[in-house]
């Protein structure tokens, strides 16, 4: 799973949305299901909440005894979730590659108890307007516009089938994704 | 008539119904045996619009299909065809309505091997009492429009999977149906061959004024068409098509 193109801290702002947590144990969720390949730096961890707090997204905890950054505890605010809202809701831009973006949306859908098929379909229907206009270019374009129209359309084909195959599948991950 | 064609009791906000649809199904419910598969539907095709049907396997898109075509009745729930209940007609009065208003396209079958191309193009005519010179005049008239020039002749078992679709679009469309009905027409097909019957299909029913109720799993089929609606655990919801800045 390639994890370019994931926002960090719209990831992590999803993870509190799910519960306030502290600094490791976003570390440990975000690792699991969005950094398989490339684990989150603590240094990032920490960065981000700071800017996520400076930006009124998260408000940040007393200090707990004990010592480091780890003993402050995180919580979303109304500006956090209506942020982790609206991009869960808006369909990514229909372009190749965009696995990583979807993934880590379904997996925090379920997590947050929301409707992933629903927002599955947002994507298909983009998808679909721009396979669509594909075809449009494709019918009697010149053979490059022809050839250029069918890379885009292979690869939005090949999300789709991901896309259905996600959707079939999102009983199984959202046992997987459920907290214990 | 007019009037009960608003909606009085609309089970659940699904895709627009308007007064000019041509093809509706409203709140339809089918079961085989203990299997429920349309809990519901609701679904409204406008005169000349291409619909394209997407869900997952088992979902109901073919029974809903059959169902718009009063091939079944459904059990709850009505259809309705240019204003008219379809699921309250006789027997023989929807298969008159079968045979006179729609065409039908499947994915494998319905050629008759043996024939030739002409034959099966002209077959529907000439059950429906076209004479015979005139109905092979009309026959072939298809042939170029879908790209089958010179192979009138040949018979349609030996023909390839692409060929053999377009023959069968050309036999559906050639009483001048006003609903072609296609369940998965490109499902034995590649891609590009798929994609190229399905431009063959809707050009051809565009320019006739045909309204296309298309079920396909395939993307690039729904992509030809002009709308997209899913059918899920038996109920059909729009697909909405959001533009995304790239
Ligand atoms: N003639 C039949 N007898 C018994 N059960 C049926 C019959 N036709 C359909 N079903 C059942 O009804 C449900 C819906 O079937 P349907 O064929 O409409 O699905 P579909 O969406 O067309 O699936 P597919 O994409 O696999 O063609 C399924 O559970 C199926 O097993
Ligand atoms: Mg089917």
């Amino acid at each position: 799973m390639h994890t370019a193109g994931v926002s960090v801290p719209l990831t992590l702002l999803g993870l509190l949305d799910r519960e306030p947590s502290h600094g490791y144990d976003l570390k440990r969720d975000y690792d699991a299901f969005f950094g398989r390949d490339k684990p989150l730096p603590f240094g990032q961890v920490y960065s981000t909440l700071g800017r996520l707090a400076r930006d009124g997204k998260v408000t940040v905890g007393a200090s707990e005894p004990g010592d480091g950054p780890d003993r402050k505890r995180y919580s979303i605010t109304e500006a956090g979730r209506t942020e982790v809202e609206s991009w869960l809701a808006e369909p990514a831009p229909p372009e190749p590659h965009l696995q990583s973006v979807l993934f880590a949306k379904v997996v925090l859908a379920l997590m947050l108890g929301r409707d992933a098929a629903r927002y599955l379909d947002a994507q298909r229907g983009s998808h679909l307007r721009r396979m669509r206009e594909l075809t449009e270019t494709r019918r009697g374009g010149a053979t490059m516009d022809v050839l250029l129209a069918d890379y885009g359309l292979f690869h939005l084909e090949a999300d789709l089938r991901w896309i259905d195959a996600t959707e079939a599948r999102l009983s199984a991950l959202r046992e997987m994704v459920r907290k214990p | 008539m007019s009037t009960d064609l608003t909606l009085a009791r609309e089970p659940e906000p699904g895709p627009a119904v308007s007064r000019r649809s041509l093809l509706e199904a409203r709140d339809v419910h089918r079961s085989f045996g203990q299997t429920p598969a349309l809990r519901g539907a609701q679904l409204a095709v406008g005169g000349g619009e291409i619909l394209a049907v997407m869900g997952p396997s088992g979902s109901g898109k073919s029974t809903l299909l059959h169902c718009l075509a009063g091939i079944y009745t459904p059990d709850q729930g009505e259809i309705r065809f240019d204003g008219q209940r379809i699921d309250e007609l006789s027997d023989a009065r929807r298969t008159e309505l079968r045979r006179t208003a729609f065409g039908f396209v499947f994915q494998f079958g319905q050629l008759i091997p043996e024939l030739t191309v002409s034959d099966n193009i002209a077959m529907p005519l000439l059950l429906g009492d076209v004479r015979r010179k005139e109905a092979y005049r009309r026959a072939d008239a298809w042939l170029d429009r879908l790209g089958l020039g010179g192979l009138g002749g040949r018979r349609t078992g030996e023909l390839s999977g692409g060929q053999a679709q377009r023959v069968a679009i050309a036999r559906a469309l050639v009483p001048q149906p006003k609903v072609l009905f296609a369940d998965e027409p490109t499902g034995s097909l590649d891609s590009l061959t798929s994609e190229t019957v399905m431009d063959l299909l809707v050009s051809t029913a565009r320019a006739e004024g045909t309204t296309v109720v298309v079920v396909t799993h395939d993307a690039r089929v729904a992509a030809c068409a002009e709308r997209t609606v899913m059918v899920r655990d038996g109920k059909v919801s729009a697909l909405t098509e959001y533009e995304v800045a790239g």
